[in-house]
């Protein structure tokens, strides 16, 4: 089945700055791709590529067969956009936002008020729909946002970090929303520098770094790949962390890893889980195996953290 | 996968279009709408084309017209035509700042997202905005009736003075315009469109004639397009030339949207 987004080679560059080192991906009819990178890695160029706000220096992206350079305007039909940035008018209220859309998307009069009036019921938003943008919170705007790039029905939606700046109750709004459009057949295309966002509604994943792709995978294979389970103790007073330390290593002959809260991780199995419980002998916060997360998988994929902050990519 | 799409057609109808009229125009149209409905719902963002003019005309017959003229009523017949054209200049100012502004949110982006010509929101815009500068020179008008001023013209000249001086303020919108795609940031377009209304208003016959000023200063003033346009106006509504300034006038404002039009597309283009 040929992918709804097909890219290759693509490359852009910002005077010295390489945003886009050259970059392949595909994203299949009806799922969820996450682009997931730091701060930096490409993730917003990419999708100003493929949603024709910029074009690229080289290489190929079509949205449903569609070349962005040659045949902007035909992908411009198919797509929606959300910003990272909410781009709704302050000035107009919610419904007028949405009427607007409908009416530059060639609706009569009439359709862009049932099209408007429906969007704000499904997006929680009818008591504030003849209100000033203005006063709205940042979660009914992204809601608003959101609802205005699925005007016109697209096909295809890409979403630039749709949740940066959301308190968890309006981003798990956001997330069940993506979910039911998901569901409905929408090819999603979806950038965050959040793990667990990736995590919960992805299902196919491309990190980025640097301009580079440096793994692509779902979720649970980027894990695998990353290595097996992890056995984690969390000792209750942090002058215990030593001794804990001291009994990992006398069992795996590894040194384990120590985060700052006093965490200590090692390669795990159930066999050391019980032999790490018969021997501690100071009082544990926690204790148990899991599976690598996404943060584990990027601080191996990179050598450093995901949330870190990164410079601007060196040329 | 198990289902098999031979090419990659889209799952629904992209758009509906059934009832929808088309036409290069309708979604600049459609822009403008938002323009006036932006409008409707803030009145305070006329201020900057209806109390800052009357203050304007209060300041300069009241405080002013007395030391320039030697008489507040005879300087109010001088100053009405005057800063009708002022008020225009400075409101064009204002529609650089609007999109400025709008290129700063991110609505512009989402507009270029979408299936419409990419000058729609321009040309939307600046259509909304002219809405705008013809309401001042109405409240103008009106206001200085009220106060006294006094014209012998009748409705086809009051709408022709009107109309030279929107034919100046469309032209000038697109050099702010251009400046927008410059300069980006609100303020600092702001800041820098005040650099030419200023000259072009004050370094004009609008408040005080040429005669007075020295030679150098009446070079400028003589030519600047906004003297050609208040003489045009003053004209219209006092009596007096008016096919030569008026001539001039629109001359002027041809040749300033045939440079700055193209100019601001251009800049806007390579934005995008």
């Amino acid at each position: 089945m040929e992918p709804v987004i097909s890219v290759e080679g693509l490359r852009k560059d910002f005077g010295d700055t390489t945003a886009l080192a050259g970059i392949d991906l595909s994203v299949r009819r009806g799922s969820v791709l996450g682009l997931l990178g730091p701060n930096g890695s490409g993730k917003t160029t990419t999708v100003r590529i493929l949603s024709t706000l910029l074009r690229p220096d080289a290489g190929r992206a079509s949205v449903l067969g569609h070349d962005v350079v040659a045949d902007a305007a035909a992908v411009r039909r198919v797509v929606g956009l959300t910003g990272q940035y909410a781009a709704v008018d302050d000035a107009l209220s919610g419904v007028e936002n949405l009427r607007l859309i409908a009416r530059l998307l060639d609706m009569s009069r009439g359709q862009a008020r049932a099209r408007a009036d429906e969007l704000v019921e499904r997006f929680g938003l009818a008591d504030a729909a003849k209100r000033r943008v203005k006063t709205y919170s940042g979660g009914m705007r992204r809601r608003l946002d959101l609802a205005a790039s699925l005007v016109g029905t697209p096909d295809v939606l890409f979403l630039d970090e749709p949740t940066t700046g959301l308190d968890p109750r309006h981003r798990n709004e956001v997330w069940d929303q993506v979910r039911t459009l998901a569901a409905e057949g929408t090819t999603v295309l979806l950038t965050t520098q959040y793990l667990e966002e990736a995590d919960q509604l992805a299902e196919d994943l491309v990190v980025l770094d640097h301009g580079r792709v440096i793994a692509t995978g779902t979720p649970a294979s980027l894990k695998t790949e990353v290595g097996g389970q992890l056995l984690h103790v969390r000792p209750l007073f942090r002058t215990d962390v030593g001794a804990v330390a001291t009994l990992l290593g006398e069992l795996t002959d590894e040194a384990p890893a120590i985060d700052p809260s006093g965490e200590l991780t090692v390669a795990g199995s159930p066999q050391l889980l019980q032999a790490v419980g018969a021997r501690l002998g100071v009082p544990i916060a926690e204790l148990g195996l899991r599976l690598p997360s996404l943060d584990d998988v990027f601080l191996t994929l990179t050598g450093r953290p995901a949330d870190e902050t990164t410079e601007e990519v060196p040329a | 996968m198990t289902t098999t799409a031979p090419a990659p057609t889209p799952v629904r109808e992209p758009l509906p279009r059934t009832g929808a009229r088309h036409g290069p125009l309708r979604h600049a149209m459609t822009l403008a709408w938002r323009g006036v409905v932006k409008t409707i719902h803030s009145p305070e963002a006329l201020i900057d084309v209806t109390l800052q003019p009357v203050i304007f005309l209060l300041l300069f017959v009241y405080v002013f017209g007395g030391a320039i003229a030697g008489d507040t009523s005879a300087y109010l017949q001088f100053a009405v035509p005057g800063v009708l054209v002022q008020t225009v200049v400075f409101a064009s100012g204002g529609t650089g700042t609007a999109l400025a502004d709008d290129l700063h949110t991110g609505i512009f982006d989402r507009f270029r997202s979408l299936p419409i010509p990419r000058s729609a929101p321009l040309l939307g815009a600046i259509t909304a905005d002219i809405g705008r500068y013809a309401t001042s020179g109405v409240i103008m008008l009106v206001f200085g009736t009220i106060l006294g001023f006094r014209t012998s013209a009748g409705p086809l000249a009051i709408v022709a003075s009107l109309a030279i001086v929107m034919a100046l303020a469309f032209a000038l919108c697109w050099v702010f315009t251009a400046l927008a795609m410059v300069v980006k940031e609100p303020r600092s377009v702001q800041g820098m469109g005040a650099l030419i209304s200023l000259p072009l208003t004050f370094g004009s016959n609008v408040f005080v004639p040429a005669s007075t000023m020295p030679s150098w200063l009446q070079g400028w003033v003589n030519v600047n397009p906004v003297s050609k346009t208040a003489d045009a106006v003053r004209g219209l509504l006092l009596g007096g030339p008016v096919a030569g300034p008026a001539t001039t006038a629109l001359l002027w404002a041809a040749g300033i949207a045939v440079v700055f039009t193209p100019l601001a597309v251009f800049l806007y283009r390579r934005r995008t």
